[in-house]
């Protein structure tokens, strides 16, 4: 876990596709669904491959390492981001392909670069979610 | 089936006002669409296909439609952002070809300085991405930062090169009478203005404002019975372009796909484009659609706007002559109807006479709606003389 204040985090909202990602994230495993059929692992999660129409679709653990494909320092958030800037959105290429966006947090804003390896660490979220952010690694 | 010349623009209208108070969504609709109707030499009674977009209070196309008291044959309101109107103009020129339609009315307005719908947001039911891109706090200024940050670090791109555009459409501004900021800037300033999302600073970023605009596409017979110019339309192409299954490629947009299909159904190449409407809700989705419809290569976008390369009337590709959405108006945080109207303008050289293009023969108009960094629908529309 990062050591500065957590950014900002609130409990996502499960659908029944996406359910199972939350769980793995609670119990500090990074899930990715993953097609039964063509065997690509899936992002954004959904119970459905983008790749080959398959409705077969398992949740796999990854390694959670991937490296900084582009990030940006925002430096006037909104909403609840508002009072936490500045701070760091990204999107980081997951070892396994996907590019993902997210956070990248443990480290001041101007020692981000791309191309940075990185590997997640989860958030707490309310009293029983976490939310997968990126340190680096 | 070739939409070139299966229709023609007969009116184009851009409101006048940036900050409107006083009226409603639905009034500002009434507003712009008569007065592109009067541009046109028609009236309301004359319409039979009207489009609208997610601006447009209501269930879909009926409720302005109802307000505005048509009676037509065919209705659309194909949404996708702030292209939607470059979107417009070809479906309507496919429903006038197959005989659905001799007048398509299209209408734009919104009022975010007065409460109405803020950039990036949504009234709709969650998508089915929303919590894996909405938990990370990446406001719409940060989406575009991100391909720009991924386009310096590919292709050694600057915010020097991005300053560029915004230097460009602040020297066209300064001839608006209308335009929100008229005051002519320089690399320096936009480089000193305040850092939004890096590497995007203040001055990367489009104006917010009120306001709104309509076109009028009509059949060739009713073109010919009008007496202003029409503008013909020549091709039309649009492109979704997404996170591609997980893996999104950060240094393109739509354009890649949707400009080949207009400039073929055109008949035209980028060399022949006089004129060029390029959105421009941020500097860098300017360059980087430069690259993608072919006015340079990957890569040589930075290049190409320097030295003055986009200014009018005499740069290698004068673009955004009322000052874009950079510096003129981005009515409702939707710039795609601006740019076809003073496309239009140009065609009819009626652009103001410091920047309109001597003989402006063939001109081209680029829509990106959505964001640069997760989703987008590109569309890009050519226009020419009557005789093009």
């Amino acid at each position: 876990m990062p050591d500065d204040p957590f950014l900002p985090t609130r409990p996502p909202r499960r659908t029944h596709e996406t359910a199972e990602f939350w769980d793995g994230c609670a119990a500090g495993r990074l899930l990715l669904p993953r097609c039964d059929d063509c065997h690509a692992y899936i992002w954004y999660p959904r119970l459905f491959c983008p790749h080959c129409s398959s409705p077969r679709v398992t949740y796999t653990e990854v390694s959670g390492t991937g490296t900084v494909y582009s990030f940006t320092v925002v430096r006037k958030g909104a909403g609840a981001y508002r009072e936490f800037s500045p701070y760091v959105a990204a999107y980081v290429e997951l070892a396994e392909g996907p590019r993902v966006m997210t956070n990248i947090v443990g480290v001041p804003v101007d020692q981000v670069h791309v191309g940075q390896a990185v590997r997640v660490v989860f958030d707490p979220a309310g009293d029983a979610d976490a939310i997968p952010r990126f340190t680096p690694s | 089936m070739s939409l070139r010349g299966a229709a023609f623009i007969a009116g184009a209208y851009e409101h006048p006002r940036r900050d409107i108070p006083d009226r409603t969504v639905p009034q500002i609709h009434a507003e712009v669409a008569v007065g592109a109707l009067a541009d046109a030499g028609l009236s309301m009674a004359d319409v039979d296909g009207f489009y609208c977009a997610g601006d447009a209070p209501g269930f879909g196309a009926v409720s302005m439609a109802e307000y505005l008291g048509l009676r037509c044959r065919t209705y659309d309101s194909t949404e996708t952002g702030g292209s939607s109107y470059l979107v417009h103009v070809g479906h309507a020129a496919a429903m006038i070809k197959a005989g659905h339609a001799s007048v398509a009315l299209i209408t734009l307005a919104g009022t975010p300085r007065n409460g109405g719908a803020q950039p990036g947001s949504s009234a709709a039911a969650p998508a089915p991405e929303s919590e894996f891109e909405n938990l990370f706090g990446v406001p719409i200024a940060a989406n575009y930062a991100l391909a720009a940050q991924r386009h310096m670090y590919e292709f050694g791109t600057t915010s020097a090169q991005l300053a560029e555009i915004k230097v460009a459409a602040s020297l066209h501004a300064q001839h608006n009478p209308h335009a929100f900021l008229r005051d002519v800037v320089t690399v320096e300033e936009v480089l000193a203005s305040p850092m939004v999302a890096d590497p995007l600073h203040r001055m990367d970023c489009c104006v917010v404002t009120d306001g709104g605009g309509a076109l009028v596409v009509v059949s060739p017979a009713v073109a010919a019975s009008l007496p202003r110019r029409a503008v013909k339309v020549l091709g039309q192409g649009e492109a979704a372009k997404d996170t591609n299954r997980g893996r999104i490629d950060l240094t393109h947009t739509g354009a890649v796909w949707s400009g080949p299909r207009a400039f073929e159904e055109a008949g035209v190449t980028p060399a022949d484009i006089d004129y060029a409407s390029i959105y421009d809700s941020f500097t860098i989705t300017v360059l980087m659609t430069l690259e993608d419809l072919g006015f340079c290569h990957k890569g040589e976008g930075g290049r190409f706007v320097m030295d003055g390369g986009l200014v009018a009337p005499f740069g290698r590709l004068p673009f955004n002559t009322d000052g874009g959405g950079l510096c003129n108006n981005h009515p409702a945080n939707r710039g795609g109807m601006t740019k076809v109207i003073e496309a239009v303008r140009q065609l009819r050289g009626e652009a103001h006479p410091a920047v309109q293009v001597p003989d402006c023969q063939i001109a081209l108009a680029h829509g990106t709606g959505g964001s640069l960094s997760t989703r987008m629908m590109s569309s890009t529309l050519i226009l020419g003389q009557p005789d093009a």
